[in-house]
């Protein structure tokens, strides 16, 4: 048997007080896709930034192709013929493709000759590994799929015989996925060997060899794909048996909540974003809109609660108009907005206080202009205690808690002042699944309670648990629309990339 | 005609001498800013290279020993300035400010010390750059028009002008053409990439910064040992901070803001001309106002005309991995 391509030995890394990395072992054969799965903060990337150098293990030992290796800083790695994507691409963006390329590889004190010697190689991976992109294209002004072209030639141009990719498919629609899966099939027909790291289960059982579950900052199982489930590998990651898709009840649609007619909405630069747009969503039911990211869904989300004025069109609220104003909390709806760091917490106020913004000048939670301090925190621990958010410390600021557990809070507080219409962004992006199983139950029992809800989400499995009824938003626009039991994830996906708009 | 011809001349002129420092200044601001610094200590590294140079060429005698003495001080400065800011990523505003108010104390203070003349620094003959004549300068300036352009405008400055005016093509070249360069603006940019395409973050910025320095070193050298000859307290004069608005106005791009800096260095050469002329229509102007005209300049260019400038993206950001 030849030696593995990467062998882990007892990794150990410690970020203060949490223990990210513990004794953590791994065996990656050469040749082969191996997936890494893990919920969020389970040590995956911590890992593979490890082995990557841009971390450094307190403990533990690595070896390369059966050689022991001393991997302290990114070069050691990539000397050592291993390549990282990075979750969040490491581009310089007013910077060429080619300048992208360069940078610590440049060859020379001068730019000159490592222009012309880059050229060339990027022409024949490109050709060789369908990773066709234009060298002279300014990186910032790539889509995202592209741009990841770039961070995988960046690496396959510096010889990496062993690729790493941290969830390279968030930005990506599941067409783009299967074309990213079928050009690291071609890597490894090569002889090369990639390691996936990823919380989609779909892709781990589409795309690898092995996999590995990690939970908690340990290793807790090694797998051959073809011998293992989605469902044992979920239970292996949350330690407990878990329910992939909520049951649910068919809805009973009553009167129209929101009514959206003709809506344009134009972004920050003037460009229009949401191109006249029309829907309603009733008493009842979820409206999912499904779409890749960038596509108008977070414009369209900002003008109906208020924070982003429409250029034309008319959003009514239980059949009043609301003209495009920050008014929304006293019309009854609430708003889970898409960035919950930005939008939805002041991040170093307590949870108590996080938990009643925008609804605190209530009588329940204010006398005579001064907040009632103790009711609030009162409140607040009920809340804490009821969605299991961790610590159970109403005072701690929001951003001392997890991000899992700061979307929870968020959640509360939108969903506990019962409103008759919830706005709901992402309301699972970075959280676990643990706590994405309790989202949408909660969601759901809004629904079943005759709230109206409209769900936007670039998470297209969250959309297909969740939505009644689904809409695909494509360049501004609802290039479709499906209901639930007619949606499919092939059709939606071609849908979302702007294709086949009239075979829906 | 011949009069106005020669008046411009040298309105030019001074304004190329008025340049010199704040091209200097605006160079090296482009270096650190560019990889991600912010350096807001532009002026006090000037002012302690104008306060070193000035003293080792008063106690050697010999304008080189200040020249090395200004740009080794200003190093040193850039070195406590990078040992705050990146090796201990603190807060840059903070710590340039620091640099500024301790030179702006301690110049003077040491000053008075050494050489007991209230806080300034008078130098022998000789322990300063000369103006060169270039050749054929007397010669051609009979010569109509552009003789006299060549004698005043040209020739006639001292060895650090023409190293200000060599300095710029040099400095975007580096910039723009060489590995250094392009790690530069990298880092600036974005550092995460730059260190996971193994490249170390913090050496890059330590390298920027001493080269800030060592320009910074030869804008102060340029005050105490070739404009003038000795220190006296102050004597940047917010110059630092006008290269700072000159880089900003001119994009954090080396040409438009020496461009910048010429403006500057005009509009400062134009008011001390103005000064006491009665103007048509207004009659005289009072000193004050005339004064100040540059920094009105500053303000209304800052504010109105310099459009949508992009800083680099990670300017004033301590480089730390996440968590």
């Amino acid at each position: 048997m030849p030696a593995p391509a990467v062998e882990l030995r007892g990794i150990t890394k410690r970020f203060g007080p949490v223990l990210a990395n513990d004794r953590v072992d791994l065996l990656v054969e050469a040749g082969t896709i191996h997936g890494i799965v893990g919920e969020n903060g389970a040590g995956k990337s911590t890992l593979m930034n490890i082995l990557y150098g841009y971390y450094r293990a307190d403990a533990g030992t690595v070896a390369i192709d059966g050689e022991p290796r001393r991997i302290g800083r990114p070069i050691d790695a990539i000397r050592a013929g291993i390549g990282m994507v990075h979750q969040h691409f490491m581009l310089v963006e007013p910077f060429t493709v080619l300048e992208n390329m360069l940078l610590g590889a440049e060859g020379g004190p001068l730019l000159a000759s490592g222009v012309a010697r880059l050229r060339a190689s990027l022409a024949r991976l490109g050709r060789e590994h369908g990773l066709e992109v234009d060298p002279d294209a300014r990186v910032g002004d790539l889509p995202v799929g592209l741009q990841q072209r770039v961070e995988i030639l960046k690496a396959l141009c510096r010889g990496a015989r062993v690729l790493i990719l941290d969830e390279p498919t968030g930005v990506l629609t599941p067409q783009e996925a299967d074309e990213l899966f079928a050009i690291l099939a071609g890597l490894r027909a090569q002889g090369r060997t990639v390691v996936l790291i990823t919380h989609k289960l779909r892709e781990v059982m589409a795309a690898t060899d092995r996999v590995s579950v990690m939970r908690g900052g340990r290793m807790v199982a090694h797998r051959r794909t073809s011998e293992t489930s989605r469902e044992e590998l979920a239970e292996l990651m949350v330690g407990r048996k878990v329910q992939m898709r909520p049951d649910r009840r068919p809805a009973r649609p009553g009167r129209p909540v929101l009514e959206v007619r003709g809506l344009e909405v134009a972004d920050d630069r003037g460009v229009p974003r949401v191109k006249s747009v029309t829907f309603e969503v009733r008493a009842g039911e979820i409206v999912g809109i499904a779409g890749v990211a960038g596509n108008g869904q977070s414009e369209l989300l900002e003008a109906i609660a208020g924070i982003r004025a429409p250029t034309r069109g008319e959003i009514r609220i239980d059949g009043r108009s609301v003209g495009g104003s920050a008014e929304g909390r006293p019309r009854g709806f609430g708003h889970v907005p898409e960035d919950r760091l930005r939008m939805g917490l002041v991040p170093d106020l307590p949870a108590c206080e996080n938990a009643v913004l925008g609804y605190h000048r209530r009588p329940d939670y204010v006398t005579s202009g001064l907040l009632r301090r103790r009711r609030i925190v009162e409140i607040c621990s009920g809340w804490l205690e009821r969605y299991d958010i961790r610590p159970r410390a109403p005072m701690l600021p929001a951003i001392a808690f997890s991000g899992g557990n700061q979307q929870k809070l968020v959640v509360a507080r939108e969903l506990e002042h019962d409103p008759e219409l919830l706005l709901v962004g992402q309301p699972t992006r970075g959280v676990d699944i643990g706590a994405i199983e309790f989202i949408h139950g909660r969601l759901l029992a809004m629904r079943d309670a005759g709230k109206a809800v409209l769900l936007v989400s670039v998470e297209l499995d969250e959309i297909l648990a969740l939505a009644d009824r689904i809409l695909v938003m494509f360049d501004g626009r609802i290039v479709g629309e499906l209901p639930a039991e007619r949606a499919e994830e092939r059709r939606i996906g071609l849908l979302m990339a702007g294709i086949a708009a009239e075979a829906a | 005609m011949d009069g106005l011809w020669l008046q411009s001349l040298l309105l030019a002129d001074s304004t190329v001498r008025l340049a010199t420092p704040l091209v200097f200044c605006a160079l090296a601001g482009l270096l650190s800013e560019r990889a991600g610094i912010v350096n807001i200590a532009l002026e006090g590294k000037m002012l302690g290279g104008a306060f070193a140079a000035a003293s080792a060429a008063a106690v050697s005698g010999s304008a080189w020993v200040g020249l090395l003495a200004g740009i080794g001080f200003a190093c040193a400065l850039a070195l406590v300035l990078g040992f705050a800011t990146i090796t201990h990523r603190g807060e840059q505003v903070v710590s340039g400010v620091a640099i500024n108010i301790v030179v702006a104390g301690l110049g003077p203070t040491l000053a008075d010390a050494w050489f007991g003349q209230a806080g300034r620094i008078p130098l022998p003959g000789g322990a300063r750059f000369a103006p060169i004549d270039l050749p054929g300068a007397v010669e051609l300036a009979g010569v109509p028009v552009l003789g006299p352009f060549y004698a005043e405008v040209v020739s006639g400055h001292n060895l650090l002008v023409y190293l200000a005016v060599l300095a710029v093509p040099t400095i975007a070249w580096i910039v723009a053409k060489t590995r250094f360069g392009l790690r530069l603006r990298a880092v600036g940019e974005n550092p995460e990439a730059v260190d996971t395409a193994g490249v170390r973050v913090e050496g890059m910025r330590y390298r920027a910064l001493l080269l800030a320095g060592v320009l910074c070193g030869l804008a102060g050298a340029y005050l105490s040992i070739a404009q003038n000859a000795g220190f006296i307290r102050d004597m940047t004069a917010g110059k630092g901070f006008l290269a700072l608005a000159a880089l900003i106005f001119g994009k954090w791009r080396p040409v438009p803001a020496v461009l910048a800096c010429l403006l500057f260095a005009f509009a400062d050469a134009a008011q001390v001309r103005l000064q006491g002329t009665p103007l048509p229509l207004v009659g005289t102007v009072p000193t004050q106002a005339i004064q100040a005209l540059p920094y009105l300049l500053t303000i209304l260019l800052l504010a109105g005309f310099v459009g949508r400038a992009v800083a680099p993206r990670s300017l004033g950001r301590p480089y730390v991995k996440d968590r």
